[in-house]
């Protein structure tokens, strides 16, 4: 591996960790998206490294473009970007670090002896994950899922819409209907 | 690239998002945790999708992602709900079903 490459893949884990941790750390909640959009495209730019330019301009439009807007959104209108900081129990956060570490540890440790014979990914042609190709394979072998995902996203629309729908007078109508 | 360098970095970023659930306590950034963790494994996926050379790992993440926009929507009309009847989107205000 040439030393360019390396510095290009450690900037990248440095900005992805630290944008992550940016999300974890800021109080104000608008920050924290702001944080998380930077981390998204830093995937996205590891999916191009690994070959998978489809899947990282889908990240860049549907996660940076579509979710995190419709986040800003709502903490906007909500209003609700800064809560009150205190501990509502006692030693919470060190226990939940203490965790985080214990397991951590424990992925590493797995991915570590669990691949112990695994080399470097193999370089790949431009041809591998083209959109033809995902969208040969999406609309024959995976068509039902496709179909399946489909339905899955229009009951989300329908459910979104039903929630924030506002309440029906029902007190009226029976009013109305003793007059 | 070896293998490791991808599946550390995504163990890293799935113990944050899981550290953002525990620690936070505003509801919409444990969502945006939720949104990292689903990131972190869609990053393994793609990995070992360029690692075995085969393209299922990529059609699945499509489908994670059409999965996660779902799950936003519905939940960000969740807290607008919430929001309304509450006045608050603090996770220790939502204690209606405690004993």
């Amino acid at each position: 591996m040439p030393v360019i490459g390396t510095i290009f893949y450690a900037f990248l884990a440095i900005v992805a960790v630290g944008t992550a941790f940016g999300m974890l750390i800021n109080r104000n909640a608008i920050y924290s998206a702001l944080f998380l959009v930077l981390n998204f495209a830093t995937v996205a730019v590891l999916y191009l490294a690994l070959g998978a330019p489809f899947i990282a301009l889908s990240q860049i439009t549907v996660y940076a473009g579509a979710i995190m807007v419709l986040f800003l959104f709502v903490i906007t209108l909500l209003g609700a970007e800064k809560l009150p900081g205190y501990e509502p129990i006692k030693g919470h956060r060190l226990v939940a670090i203490g965790l985080a570490i214990v397991f951590i540890a424990e992925l590493v440790l797995f991915f570590f002896f669990r691949n112990q014979v695994a080399g470097p990914i193999p370089l790949i042609g431009p041809e591998f994950a083209s959109p033809r190709n995902i969208g040969v394979l999406m609309f024959t072998e995976y068509l039902l899922p496709f179909e399946v995902v489909a339905f899955i996203l229009l009951s989300a629309t329908v459910g979104a819409i039903m929630l924030t729908k506002p309440e029906r007078k029902v007190t009226t109508k029976l009013s109305q209907q003793q007059d | 690239m070896p293998l490791s360098y991808f599946l550390v970095l995504s163990a890293i970023m799935f113990t944050v998002g899981v550290l953002g659930v525990i620690l936070r306590r505003n509801a919409l950034v444990i969502f945006m945790s939720l949104e990292l963790m689903f990131n972190a494994a869609n990053l393994v996926f793609v990995t070992f999708a360029s690692y075995y050379q085969i393209l299922t790992g990529q059609i699945f993440v499509f489908f994670v992602m059409a999965v996660a926009a779902a799950e936003v929507a519905v939940g960000l009309a969740l807290m607008v709900a919430i929001f309304r009847t509450k006045h608050s989107i603090d996770i220790d205000q939502m204690s209606s079903l405690k004993g």
